[in-house]
């Protein structure tokens, strides 16, 4: 029938259409190269660098899971932190005191428990629209600051320490021991592998492109038959349970975990690195994590920028964030995109 | 063309009320969809067309009265669930996703009916059943030959095209099409009055429109509303003929 | 818990909530009218209490003076912030502006701690609103306590007068509900805005200035409040200053009495208020009224 040969040659060519653009694309091959070079980078650093490039993998697998709720979504959360501080915090509670705990356990207590309490949150949240979905999730994430701040469950203001990081051991041997520095860095480096690959694997499904749908237009989605909240809610927990899972190595990092993870400016700083790379974009959320932490680090540096700039670093950060937002609300994604859509291309 | 009253109608909507604190907006109103028949409500800005809609589709809970699908009470069913069972809608203001191209807008709807959300690892335009609905839906739209183009970049017609199309691809048996013809010029809307024309064949629709040319053209029943009431209801005929209708809402002259 | 005791935790109650709906009506009045979320109102409030710590302190002005020069400063600094900073945001979605005003808290906070470092300060109450007052025999209660509470009630009855009773409030209204039909009619939108937004920040301060010599003047006080008004702002309902009032008060007794009764956990009950409201009304207490 002519009308069906003709859909078989539109599909056909819709398919080409889409793997030209894809491989024109110029960074399909800079994740490859970025995981690459990271597997390569311990040899290089110093104790300091060390310390700063985990910071950069945490937070960017913490930038690419708000992601997953905002740029693919469309839920602007502004309490992202209380899932990263409750993996971080159940990673150190549920350490035995005598030894260190199995990651085998610990892992999945974190990012369980982040997704537990994201499912309660997002439940209730899930409810409310825009500017009262922003405020919702801030004030849950209020809730659990204040959970670990004042009572007894989290040590209080100070925070408690991780005396024995988790080790994965089959009997007396051990696989996996976080408390060696490569190790820990080499599951980290896994597991931003994983984080990138799982939600690229994620938005090109059947899954992904209804959230997206749900971003663009969530009446129309409702129109064709799909039961939205459904599955905002199981993006929203996705996304918080990896939150959670960048907590257990944030705990597993630093030996210690304090309130402040659950802040809200953690939050806000999240949020910003999201913007900061482009929305809408896996790549965007980690050079966003990378670029607003490097940025802070910098601006907080008295030999960089002089002690005065440093001490009141909060001045140029704020004036920052104001100027990039107002000017650059695309991102820096959005600036690559331009370019690359100019005239002549 | 005479319709069968002993046969079950596809869609029912019966004493159907709707009421906004102390205005109703919808005031008992009964109507009957059927296959192979395009019923057109029409009535003044305010006459409770838009509310009648959303409660058949199931955007808004009707405050009395019921709708049947098939002679199955629907009426507390959610909007995504009667979409499921086959009550399409279209919108007056075109909600398409701009963004994606036309084949994916039709895609997207139309993989409503086959989810499978668990499947992350299978990239979506692999899934057979919603491409094929996508295709389907197109053609029959006449927008084929469009399917790679960035639907936000299309002319206003062709994008209330797809908005027709997007609710196709879910195969639905009840059309509820919310004034298809809005900003259109003379040649589209004879495009898409054709469309009707052979939608019809194999649909029950329901029009809801201002234009009294094609409302006259395309319908086999017509239900005119005022104040949220049914005014009149029948063949194109009759309602020319009705003294009451001509007075309330034609005006003389048209169609006469 | 014996009945003195317990009229006067009400009380407080009462007073702590008059008091946030002081900086929470602003906070609704903004977004309700102009769509703009301003994180940065916490900063307003602590605009107001420095202001009135140096106001007393450095210039030794005696306290009603204080006050009034303190709100032509306020109404001054939202003057000309809504002219060169948020007549930008009104067109930007609200993740920007939430952005945005955090950067602007970031860049309040730095300020304060340039001109007035990172110390915590006192505000004496004015030497004729100090001491207590007794109640009926049963218990004593502070006058500066009162006079907060009735100076909130004092600017409450004063807005409602404006929004329904005078040719502002009328215009206030209406541009909440239609700008371009406002526009139309040759009101100048800009300058009313701009009236509001001032208007706005000079309630926040003013909570600061009254609430000075009660919880003392530091560093972290405007970010606390802000959550808090939040709350309210979302439990009454956005752009209802009704709203605002009913849930000022229900949260003033929520974290009042929960302070008492669970130490440690109070800080807990107000979100909890918070959900549960949310699971009945997702859109707040009010049903769009003012």
């Amino acid at each position: 029938m002519p009308s069906m040969r003709a859909g078989e040659e539109t599909l056909a060519s819709v398919r080409a259409v889409a793997r030209r653009t894809a491989a024109a694309r110029f960074g399909a091959w800079l994740p490859l190269v970025a995981a690459v070079a990271l597997i390569a980078l311990p040899s290089v650093l110093t104790p300091y660098t060390r310390d700063l490039v985990m910071t950069l993998i945490i937070y960017a697998i913490f930038a690419l899971s708000l992601e997953l709720l905002v740029g693919t979504t469309g839920l602007v959360s502004f309490g992202h932190a209380a899932f990263l501080g409750i993996g971080a915090y159940i990673t150190v509670l549920a350490t035995p005191a005598s030894g260190p705990g199995s990651i085998a356990v610990l892992l999945p207590l974190a990012v369980g428990g982040a997704a537990l309490y994201a499912l309660i949150v997002g439940a209730l949240s899930l409810r409310t629209r825009g500017v009262y979905f922003l405020m919702v999730t801030l004030a849950f994430a209020q809730m659990a600051f204040f959970v670990f701040h004042d009572t007894d469950v989290g040590g209080g203001s100070d925070g408690i320490y991780l005396y024995f990081r988790p080790v994965m051991a089959v009997g007396e041997h051990k696989l996996l021991d976080l408390d060696q520095w490569g190790q820990l860095y080499g599951l980290a480096v896994g597991m931003l592998i994983f984080t990138y690959a799982f939600l690229a694997l994620l938005r090109r499904s059947r899954f992904g492109h209804a959230l997206a749908g749900i971003r663009i237009n969530e009446q129309r989605m409702r129109a064709a038959g799909f039961r939205t909240y459904g599955y905002k809610l199981a993006a929203f927990v996705i996304g918080c349970a990896l939150a959670g899972m960048a907590g257990f190595l944030m705990a597993a990092k630093n030996g210690v975990v304090n309130p402040e993870l659950l802040s809200w400016h953690l939050s806000a700083e999240v949020l910003l690195m999201v913007i900061f790379g482009g929305l809408g974009s896996l790549r965007g959320a980690v050079i966003g994590a990378v670029g607003f932490t490097l940025l802070k680090e910098l601006y907080q540096s008295p030999g960089l920028v002089g002690t005065l700039a440093a001490d009141h670093w909060q001045l140029t950060m704020g004036i920052t964030i104001i100027l990039f937002v107002a000017f650059v609300p695309r991102g820096v994604i959005g600036i690559f995109r331009r370019l690359r859509t100019a005239p002549g291309s | 063309m005479t319709t069968d009253a002993t046969t079950l109608p596809t869609l029912r909507a019966q004493e159907l009320t709707r009421r906004f604190g102390g205005l109703v907006a919808v005031d008992r109103v009964s109507l009957d969809l059927r296959l192979q028949e395009l019923h057109a409500v029409i009535g003044t800005n305010g006459a409770g067309k838009s509310t009648l809609i959303n409660m058949l589709s199931g955007e808004i809970p009707a405050s009395a009265g019921s709708v049947q699908l098939d002679g199955a009470d629907i009426t507390a069913w959610s909007q995504p669930r009667r979409a499921r069972a086959g009550v399409g809608r279209s919108y007056q203001r075109t909600t398409i996703f701009p963004e994606f191209t036309v084949f994916e807008n039709c895609r997207l709807s139309a993989q409503a009916m086959l989810q499978r959300p668990w499947s992350v690892w299978r990239s979506a335009d692999r899934c057979g059943y919603s491409t094929d609905a996508a295709m389907a839906a197109l053609t029959d739209a006449g927008l084929a030959e469009a399917a790679q183009r960035v639907a936000g970049t299309m002319s206003h017609g062709q994008k209330r095209q797809l908005e027709i199309a997007m609710c196709l691809a879910t195969r639905p048996r009840v059309l509820l099409l919310d004034e298809p013809l809005a900003g259109m010029g003379a040649e589209e809307t004879e495009r898409m009055l054709e469309l009707l024309d052979a939608l019809k064949e194999t649909h029950a629709v329901l029009l809801v429109e201002h234009d009294m040319d094609a409302v006259f053209r395309a319908a086999d029943r017509i239900t005119v509303m005022v104040n949220g009431a049914v005014l009149a209801s029948g063949t194109p005929e009759q309602i020319r003929a009705s003294a009451e209708v001509r007075e309330a809402y034609l005006g003389e002259g048209v169609g006469a | 818990m014996d009945l003195a005791s317990f009229l006067v935790q009400c009380l407080n109650a009462v007073q702590y909530g008059l008091l946030l709906f002081l900086v929470a009506s602003g906070l609704t009045l903004i977004f309700g009218i102009m769509g703009v979320i301003n994180l940065a109102h916490g900063s307003f409030y602590m605009v107001g209490a420095y202001l009135a710590f140096w106001l007393s302190t450095a210039l030794h002005l005696p306290f009603l003076v204080m006050l009034v020069v303190g709100i032509a400063l306020a109404g001054a600094l939202g003057f000309v912030l809504e002219w060169v900073f948020f007549s930008y945001l009104y067109h930007r979605g609200h993740l920007q502006q939430v952005l945005m005003t955090y950067g602007l808290i970031l860049i309040f906070d730095e300020l304060r701690s340039l001109l007035a470092g990172n110390d915590v300060h006192g505000v004496a109450a004015p030497a004729w609103l100090s001491g207590s007052f007794a109640l009926g025999g049963l218990m004593s209660y502070p006058w500066y306590r009162l006079f907060a509470a009735a100076a909130c009630v004092v600017v409450a009855l004063l807005l409602y007068v404006l929004i329904h009773r005078t040719r502002l409030g009328m215009m206030v209204r209406a541009g909440a509900s239609n700008r371009d039909m406002v526009r139309g009619l040759g009101i100048n939108i800009r300058m009313l805005y701009r009236a509001v937004f001032a208007g706005g920040v000079v309630f926040a301060a003013l909570a600061g200035m009254i609430s000075a010599p009660m919880s003392s003047v530091y560093p972290g006080m405007g970010l606390s409040i802000l959550i808090i008004s939040f709350v309210v702002v979302v439990i009454g309902g956005i752009g209802s200053i009704s709203g605002a009032l009913v849930a000022s008060l229900l949260v003033g007794f929520v974290d009042t009495f929960g302070k008492v009764f669970f130490q440690g956990y109070s800080g807990v009950g107000i979100y909890l208020l918070m959900a549960i409201v949310l699971i009945w009304r997702p859109e707040g207490l009010a049903r769009r009224s003012w």
